[in-house]
C-alpha cells in the first residue's frame, strides 16, 4: 500500500550559497530511483517535505520548475535543527524528499490573463519555479503580459541572480528588481517592493496577481492593489505553518478549517478574508 | 442477518472460535480502573463496567509508534534510505467496546483516510486487522451525552457486532459485513428477547435525557468567523492548564508529532500522541507561533472538534460524548457547557 510518509531517496548534486550572509543555500537532489522521479509530477506552487534522517523534515517550496527535468531545485533558510543540519550537507549526501504536497497556483484560472508576481526575501522560491514554468516555450502563449516585482533587503540577499538577469534580457516579461536602499555597485531599482509595485502600478483588468513575501511587505502592499481596484478573487497568496504530517492528518497546520499541507499552501484573498487570522 | 442470541454460558465457545486467529482484548479491572487488556479466558469477561479510563484508540494509534527506521550510517550503501516498518503481524478482537469509543473510530476513518493520498497505512492496516464486538449500554455513567452528538447507547455506528445484555443471554445484532460471519452458527432471536433488548434501549435513552445535554444545531449554522471572535472564549481559557489530559483520553484526539531517533548505527521515525493546547505545538522555528496565547489554543480543540471537523467531514462531529474529558480535567472544564455557549 501506497505509503505518504514514506520519503523517496535523494541525493544531493549541487549546492549554491545564495545570500551575502550564508543564511540561504539553494539544493539540487536528484532522485535515486527513476521510479520515483517519474512519480514525482508536481506544478508551481507545491512543497515538498524534506527530510533529513535523524533530524527530521521540513516543508519547503519547490523552487525548480516541472520544465526543467526531474532535477528538484529547494532554497532553504537556516533556521533550527534540521536546516542547520542541511546546511551542513555537500554534494554526493543521501536525503529524502516528501511529495508534492498542498495545492498549486491556479494555472486554470491564470489562463489568457496578465499576470502580475510580487516577491519578497526569499518567498521568491516557488514564484522561480512559476516564472521559469510560464516563460517555456511550451506555456507562454497560454498567459498574457508577465510582470515580476522582486525585492531584498540588499543585492547580496537578492536570490537566482543567473535567473532574473536573463529575464531582464528578454521582451516578454517585465522584471523590475529592487533593493530597499542604495547601495554601492547596485545600478538597479532602489525602494520597498510596495513603493516600487505603486510606481508600476498593474492593471486589475483581467488579471491575477501572485503575492509572496514577509508579513511586513504583504501590509504595505495590499493597500497598493486595493487602491489600483484590485478585487480578493484576483490575488492569489501562499501561507506557510509549522508542519509534520504535510497531508491533512496531524492537526498542526490548519487556519480555522483549512489546512495549510492540504487545502493550501495556496489561498487567494477571498479565501484568507473568510479565515481566521491564525498565522 | 437477523439478530441472534447468545447465551452467556456458551461465551467460552464463541471465543474459542474467535481465538482461532484473533488475539481477543476486553475491559479489564485494574487498581481502580477499567483497562484494555488481553483476555485471558471466559470468565474475565466484565459486564458491569462504566467505561475503560482511556479509550482504545491505543489500538489504532498508539501513544508512539515506529513508522520506519533506517541505517544510520552513510558509509552504508543502504545507509540513511528509510525503510517502512513491518504491518501488524497478529488480526484482534476487541470485545466489549461500548458504542461510543465504537463510533469514535468510524470518524477518525474519515480523517485518517480521506483520499487516494491522505491514506494513512499504519492506521488501516490495524483497523482492517481488529474486529469491533460492542457492548450496548443499559445503565449510562452521569457524565455521558452521547445522543447528544449523533451517537447513543446502543449506537451500531462502527462496530462489527453490537450485544445486548439481557440478563443470562445476550442478543447479538450483526452491524456490518465482518461481523456476520461469526454470528452465523448463533441461534435467531426471538420476538421476547428483541423487545426486551428495545425496552433496555429506551430505558437508556431516557436516562441519559436527564443528564447535561448539549446542542450542536446552532453551531452548524454559524460562520466560522462569528464563533472564533465570540467573546465567550475570553472566560473558557482562563482556567485551563495546558496539560493535554483531555486531548489523550478522548477517542477522537488525534493531534501527532513525528520524531526521528538515533542511537548508534540505529535510526527511525516515530510518531507520538501530541496535543493542540501544548504552546509548542505551532510555534514556527522562527520564533513566531500562530497560537501564542493560551486563549487561542483552548479555542482551537473545541472549533476543531466541533466546528471544523463537521465542516471538512460532511456533518460528522468530533466528539462522540463519552465524557472522559468531563471525568478527568484536573480544573473541571465541561465540555458540555463550552459546547451550549457555542450553540448560544
Amino acid at each position: 500500500m501506497f505509503n505518504p510518509y514514506l520519503p523517496y531517496p535523494v541525493r544531493i548534486k549541487e549546492v549554491r550559497v545564495e545570500t551575502e550572509d550564508k543564511s540561504l543555500k539553494s539544493f539540487w537532489l536528484e532522485f535515486m530511483k527513476p521510479e520515483d522521479a517519474e512519480a514525482f509530477k508536481y506544478t508551481p506552487g507545491q512543497f515538498a517535505e524534506l527530510s533529513v534522517s535523524g533530524y527530521g523534515e521540513i516543508p519547503i517550496g519547490i523552487a525548480s520548475s516541472p520544465t526543467e527535468g526531474k532535477d528538484l531545485l529547494f532554497t532553504v533558510n537556516k533556521v533550527g535543527c534540521v536546516t542547520s543540519k542541511l546546511h551542513n550537507m555537500q554534494a554526493g549526501e543521501v536525503m529524502g524528499v516528501r511529495g508534492p504536497l498542498g495545492n498549486h497556483y491556479p494555472f486554470d484560472r491564470m489562463e489568457g490573463k496578465d499576470i502580475v508576481i510580487v516577491a519578497g526575501g526569499f518567498a521568491v522560491t516557488t514564484l522561480r519555479s512559476t516564472v521559469v514554468y510560464m516563460l517555456h516555450p511550451d506555456n507562454r502563449d497560454r498567459f498574457g503580459k508577465i510582470t515580476f516585482i522582486y525585492g531584498a533587503r540588499t543585492p547580496g540577499m537578492l536570490l537566482y541572480e543567473n535567473e532574473w538577469s536573463e529575464w531582464q534580457k528578454r521582451d516578454d516579461i517585465d522584471c523590475h528588481i529592487t533593493v530597499d536602499q542604495e547601495f554601492p555597485g547596485w545600478e538597479g531599482l532602489v525602494g520597498f517592493v510596495p513603493t516600487v509595485t505603486e510606481q508600476v502600478a498593474p492593471k486589475p483588468d483581467n488579471a491575477i496577481a501572485l503575492i509572496c513575501g514577509p508579513p511586513i511587505m504583504i501590509r504595505f502592499t495590499q493597500p497598493v492593489f486595493d487602491k489600483l481596484g484590485w478585487q480578493p478573487e484576483q490575488i492569489v497568496m501562499s501561507l506557510e505553518n509549522r508542519m509534520k504530517c504535510g497531508i491533512g492528518i496531524c492537526g498542526r497546520c490548519n487556519v480555522g478549517p483549512e489546512y495549510v499541507c492540504k487545502d493550501g499552501p495556496v489561498f487567494t484573498k477571498a479565501q484568507l478574508d473568510q479565515m481566521p487570522k491564525e498565522y | 442477518m437477523a439478530d441472534k442470541i447468545l447465551a452467556k454460558d456458551k461465551l467460552p465457545e464463541f471465543l474459542a472460535q474467535l481465538e482461532k486467529e484473533h488475539r481477543v482484548y476486553a475491559p479489564q479491572l485494574q487498581g481502580d480502573d477499567y483497562r484494555w487488556a488481553p483476555l485471558e479466558q471466559a470468565g474475565d469477561v466484565v459486564w458491569d463496567f462504566s467505561n475503560t479510563r482511556l479509550s482504545p484508540k491505543e489500538f489504532f494509534f498508539p501513544q508512539t509508534e515506529c513508522m520506519m527506521r533506517f541505517v544510520n550510517d552513510p558509509a552504508d550503501p543502504e545507509g540513511m534510505i528509510m525503510k517502512p516498518e513491518e504491518p501488524l503481524d497478529e488480526k484482534r478482537v476487541l470485545m466489549n467496546i461500548r458504542p461510543c469509543d465504537a463510533k469514535a473510530f468510524g470518524v477518525l476513518d474519515l480523517i485518517f483516510c480521506q483520499d487516494d493520498y491522505t491514506d494513512d497505512p499504519y492506521w488501516r492496516d490495524k483497523r482492517e486487522k481488529t474486529l469491533l464486538v460492542a457492548l450496548a449500554c443499559n445503565d449510562p455513567c452521569p457524565q455521558c451525552f452521547c445522543t447528544s452528538v449523533g451517537c447513543g447507547p446502543h449506537s451500531e455506528a462502527g462496530s462489527d457486532l453490537l450485544l445486548v445484555d439481557l440478563g443470562d443471554k445476550l442478543l447479538v445484532k450483526v452491524t456490518s459485513e465482518r461481523g456476520a460471519a461469526f454470528a452465523e452458527g448463533l441461534e435467531e432471536a426471538g420476538e421476547d428477547d428483541q423487545k426486551k433488548a428495545a425496552e433496555l434501549k429506551k430505558a437508556a435513552e431516557d436516562k441519559l435525557a436527564q443528564n447535561l445535554t448539549v446542542g450542536t444545531d446552532k453551531i452548524a449554522q454559524k460562520e466560522v468567523l462569528e464563533l472564533f471572535d465570540d467573546p465567550m472564549w475570553d472566560r473558557v481559557w482562563e482556567s485551563c492548564l495546558n496539560c493535554g489530559t483531555c486531548t489523550f483520553c478522548c477517542p477522537t484526539c488525534h493531534c501527532f508529532d513525528i520524531q526521528d531517533e538515533t542511537q548508534g548505527k540505529e535510526g527511525r521515525r516515530v510518531r507520538n500522541w501530541d496535543w493542540c493546547m501544548h504552546w509548542l505545538f505551532t510555534r514556527h522555528g522562527s520564533g513566531h507561533n500562530p497560537r501564542g496565547t493560551s486563549k487561542e489554543r483552548v479555542r482551537q480543540r473545541f472549533m476543531h472538534k466541533f466546528k471544523y471537523i463537521p465542516l471538512k467531514r460532511g456533518g460528522e462531529i468530533g466528539c462522540v460524548g463519552c465524557g472522559r474529558c468531563v471525568v478527568l480535567c484536573p480544573v473541571n472544564i465541561d465540555v458540555r457547557e463550552v459546547v451550549n455557549q457555542m450553540n448560544a
